[in-house]
């Protein structure tokens, strides 16, 4: 370790210092909204040091020599510093900051903890960016666990009976899916004889020439599958969704928002960065297994959703479904072109980052009006339209987008990961894609009628209080909606950004 | 920049509507009526700019680094395909404002999903890149999917989500279809959604069989046409929506299906379009005599109307699969008189909305056989509806004669026995629209009906507007055709092998 690696981990080391300074404040009685501020100030340095680390890929800023051309690697090769890491340490750090500002009010429930709880996102976002950078299994295990274990803390965080059995549901399930995932990172290390990503791939390279391991490539090939399913834990994809539903359900709702948005997108940086930097060399037909991956997900995500009368529930099963779509781009990645080109790795980033605006929209809008409304039942949105317009168009522009309808993010995102799947020559994966967003359209749709139309008779009266929902919620609904919809329009230069962060991982 | 202020005015006008006039229900409607006056004046120009003698596309409107990445560019223009096409838009538009004067909740909302919906059809015209041309379909279903669900009558919600669902399935479909095309040209060596070079280039070995390519976009816009089987849509949502939607969905939203049956379909797969033509056409008499059929049972008005769309769009389809012509017989008659049924359609079927909706405003039924006699006491009414119903049979000197026999023209050399058939569902028609028109309009006067007067200068304005048109183009159908005949030459240079 030396000092300039200091810099280089210098967005993690802000984040992790803002969870730090929130506890300490903590200590020293300082009330919810410095502990928040400080919190958040955290996530600004590291953002800033992020864009920071980004202009210096480029070569325009020039503070530190470490990093040699257009990448570079800190803790002696453990971790990356590349554009695909920073891509998602932004897109970590911008949630992880709504995140906060929208359960402002929200954390009020359990004030005498807010530190805690501030402390606790913080920890997660560190771990989850280390999950993005890291070039090693060892530190890909720690870094899973560091974004597990404080999320486990926090679907608990609200007490109570469904609170108790989110935690404990995702702490047994995440242990299984470690378990599993260790258990194929030892399979693959005993095959390679390497923890080092890049080194497996040339081990791997080399064993598919040679054939002199003192076991076949099977035994590669489960730990491979083994590790697939560790991580679909993470991104929660079918069969591995069995946890969804109930935890999202029971988690506080700025969590839900968290875990749907922030560890769904590690878990797809560390699934592309495994596979398409270790196992490229293997040449074991991924598209297949992805394609199958996804065309589950998708289906039983959306079909399962349409019984919902819960919101959160509902949105449990869209993430589901939504996973599915993102593995359909993992699908092209994975089938290459015939002279080896990959096809389309952008298309997944900017999916990730068009779905992570558009969902957290979502759960900010249902935060907000579940805020009013105390229930989180569908039918208890009736006539929002009326009570609420902004934050009910709000939540339409949010549904909208994750149907696919545009002029919204998900349109465009869709668009691109489909378009690269269909230049893949996965044109069915495709047709069932399309499908399953008609499906979507007629729960997603569902919710925008009950807002708009919904019997007035149900409602119940509940409009003569309101409760304080203070500017920074709203403020984060507004912010992350008008995303949808800017984005929707002019996808031009996260498009962009998402390319350059794919340049040189693949 | 016309073209750009003729689609994006009314989503303009739809957002001053929303957060700027406040909840005076009058100002709103004079709004948005003012809104509708200068996009019709706007569409009418675009009409008129069109200079028929080039041919061709015209009045380009283009930002070609909106999406550089994958080629998406932001690409407006009109040939003699669209611009009447326009034309309709502007003038059902301002119809349908019109129409919606007696709106008596939420006119803000009403107004400003009116006018979006209004653009994005606009948009659906005009637009030349597919990823436009998909974003202006699709932004269509979401004014609708309201205005229906909140403002109809019935089972409005179960029909505005089946409206929905239909639409957004063929979308799906035809989003496939639009990035199949987009990566086999990128297989030719130009990757590009550019609608207009498109149709230039030989999208015969594509990166899925063309037919299937072919059939991904039928599927799309047959279900909008809408032809039998997937038709079953529309009797629903006609006769709940609220009576300028009714105008808007018979007179500019179906045409968008048979727009995009010619502008993609047959432009872009002309081998596909001659080898399937005998199908369609099949498929078309189908529809127009299902069609004509189930009309005869209805005895709701509006439903009614509804249901003889499906009979009348029918002849759409069958003025498509006159492609199947050999060489020597292949001739722009039939694709015009297609095109010009959706024109006349558009406007014959807009103001026998509107008189219906009329009707229905004053009487408060739409059972045919409680009406009667009303002729009497609204002569002005009477006189607009039998001028529509007329037009609907396709009587000489109305705009729905002029397209039908065009129609039958060019039809009859690829397919002499089927284009027979079909003639049986003008038959029909002419027994449907008589029979219905003598049982609501005329007959013996009725003591129930005698309160009733004939309709306010105000509501005057949309009948009359339409009757001009169906009028104009029965007697001088040049002034159309002429327009029309020049977009089908470009297309049809491509069937000679």
């Amino acid at each position: 370790m030396s000092g300039s690696d200091l810099y280089l981990l210098s967005p993690e080391l802000c984040v992790a210092a803002g969870a730090l300074l929130a506890i300490i404040a903590n200590m020293a009685n300082a009330n919810r909204a410095v502990v928040t501020a400080l919190g958040l100030l955290g996530i600004v340095a590291a953002l800033v040091f992020t864009g920071l680390l980004w202009a210096e890929l480029d070569g325009r800023v020039d503070i530190c020599t470490v990093l040699e051309g257009d990448r570079g690697t800190a803790v002696y090769g453990a971790l990356a510093i590349d554009r695909f890491a920073l891509f998602f340490k932004g897109l970590i750090g911008i949630s992880a900051g709504l995140v906060l500002l929208a359960s402002y009010a929200y954390s009020q429930r359990f004030a005498e903890r807010s530190a805690e709880f501030t402390a606790l996102v913080l920890l997660a976002a560190v771990g989850m960016m280390l999950l993005a950078a890291g070039r090693e299994l060892i530190t890909l295990y720690v870094a899973l666990e560091l974004s597990t274990l404080p999320l486990v803390a926090l679907a608990a965080f609200s007490g109570g009976q469904r609170a108790s059995e989110a935690g404990l549901k995702y702490l047994v399930l995440g242990a299984v899916a470690s378990a599993i995932l260790l258990y194929g990172m030892a399979l693959t290390f005993g095959y390679t004889g390497t923890t080092v990503l890049e080194g497996m791939a040339l081990s791997v390279g080399d064993a598919a020439l040679d054939g002199s391991r003192p076991f076949g490539v099977q035994v590669l090939v489960l730990g491979v599958v083994l590790m697939v399913a560790g991580f679909g834990f993470k991104v929660a994809a079918v069969p591995f969704h069995g946890w969804i539903p109930d935890v999202y359900e029971g988690a506080p709702t700025p969590i839900t928002a968290f875990l749907s948005v922030a560890s769904k997108a590690a878990g797809f940086a560390v699934v592309m960065r495994v596979f398409f930097t270790a196992f490229e060399p293997l040449e074991v037909d991924w598209a297949l297994l992805f394609a199958g991956i996804a065309a589950a997900s998708m289906t039983f995500g959306n079909l399962a959703a349409i019984a919902q009368t819960n919101i959160k529930r509902m949105l449990a099963y869209s993430t589901i479904a939504h996973a599915g779509y993102l593995l359909v781009g993992l699908a092209a990645v994975a089938s290459r072109t015939a002279d080896g080109d990959t096809i389309g790795p952008e298309t997944v980033l900017f999916y990730l980052g068009g779905y992570a605006v558009t969902n957290l929209a979502a759960f900010f809008a249902v935060i907000a009006i579940a805020e009013r409304t105390n229930s989180e039942s569908i039918s208890s949105f009736a006539r929002m339209g009326r009570r609420a317009p902004w934050v009910a168009a709000a939540l339409t522009v949010a549904l909208l987008s994750l149907t696919g309808i545009p002029p919204t993010v998900g349109f465009m995102a869709k668009l691109f990961v489909f378009g690269a799947a269909v230049k893949a020559d996965l044109a069915w994966l495709v047709a069932l894609g399309a499908v399953n967003s008609v499906v979507s359209a007629y729960y997603y749709l569902r919710v925008v009628r009950v807002m708009y139309l919904g019997d007035p008779a149900t409602v119940e009266t509940s409009d003569g209080e309101q409760p304080a929902r203070g500017i920074p919620l709203d403020l984060s609904v507004a912010v992350t909606a008008v995303a949808v919809v800017v984005l929707g329009l002019y996808p031009r230069p996260l498009f962009h950004a998402a390319e350059r962060a794919v340049e040189r991982l693949f | 920049m016309l073209l750009t202020a003729t689609v994006f005015l009314p989503l303009a006008g739809a957002a001053v509507v929303l957060l700027l006039l406040g909840d005076n229900a009058r100002r709103v409607r004079l709004f948005a009526a003012a809104v509708g006056i200068v996009d019709f004046v706007l569409a009418l120009a675009v009409f008129l700019q069109y200079d028929r003698d080039d041919g061709g596309f015209q009045l380009t409107d283009k930002f070609a680094s909106w999406i550089p990445q994958l080629d998406i560019q932001y690409h407006l223009a009109v040939d003699g395909l669209s611009a009447p096409l326009v034309l309709l838009t502007g003038l059902l538009g301002l119809a349908a404002i019109y129409s919606s004067w007696s709106i008596d909740k939420r006119h803000r909302e009403y107004f400003a999903w009116l006018l979006t919906l209004q653009a994005a059809v606009m948009g659906v015209f005009t637009a030349q890149d597919f990823v436009l041309f998909f974003i202006f379909w699709e932004l269509e279903l979401i004014p609708m999917f309201f205005l229906i669900s909140i403002w109809g009558s019935g089972r409005k919600e179960h029909s505005a989500m089946k409206f929905l669902l239909f639409t957004f399935t063929g979308s799906a479909f035809m989003l496939v279809g639009i990035l199949a095309v987009y990566f086999s040209t990128c297989a030719l060596g130009t990757c590009t959604f550019d609608m207009t070079r498109l149709v230039e280039m030989d999208l015969s070995d594509l990166l899925l069989p063309s037919q299937l390519v072919f059939a991904l976009f039928f599927i799309a816009f047959a279900v909008k046409l809408p032809i039998f089987p997937v038709h079953t849509w529309l009797p629903d949502a006609h006769t709940d929506a609220p009576t300028a939607v009714s105008v808007m969905l018979a007179g500019v939203l179906l045409k968008m299906g048979g727009y995009g049956l010619i502008r993609i379909n047959v432009s872009m797969f002309p081998d596909v379009a001659s080898a399937a033509a005998t199908a369609l056409a099949v498929l078309a008499v189908i529809s127009i005599l299902y069609g004509a059929m189930v009309t005869f049972r209805q005895s709701d008005l509006k439903r009614l109307v509804a249901n003889s769309s499906i009979s009348h769009m029918g002849f759409v389809l069958l003025g498509i699969s006159s492609v199947g012509a050999t060489a020597e017989h292949l001739s722009p008659v039939g694709l015009t008189g297609a095109a010009m049924q959706l024109f006349s359609h558009g406007v014959v079927t807009g103001l026998l909305f509107v008189m219906v909706g009329v009707v229905y405003d004053k009487t408060h039924t739409r059972h045919i056989p409680d009406l009667g006699g009303l002729a009497g006491k609204m002569p002005f009414a009477a006189v607009a509806f039998l001028v529509a119903g007329l037009a609907s049979l396709g009587l000489p000197a109305t705009s729905g004669f002029a397209a039908e026999i065009m129609v039958f023209l060019g039809t009859f050399p690829a397919h002499g026995v089927l284009t027979g058939l079909a003639t049986v569902g003008v038959l029909m028609a002419a027994g449907y629209v008589l029979w219905t028109l003598q049982r609501s309009l005329f007959g013996p006067r009725r003591e129930r009906w005698d309160h009733l007067g004939d309709i306010t200068h105000v509501e005057k304005v949309a009948p009359v507007l339409l009757m001009v048109a169906i009028m104009a183009v029965g007697l001088y159908p040049a002034l159309l055709s002429d327009v029309f005949a020049t977009g089908i030459n470009e297309v049809l240079p491509r069937f000679t092998p």
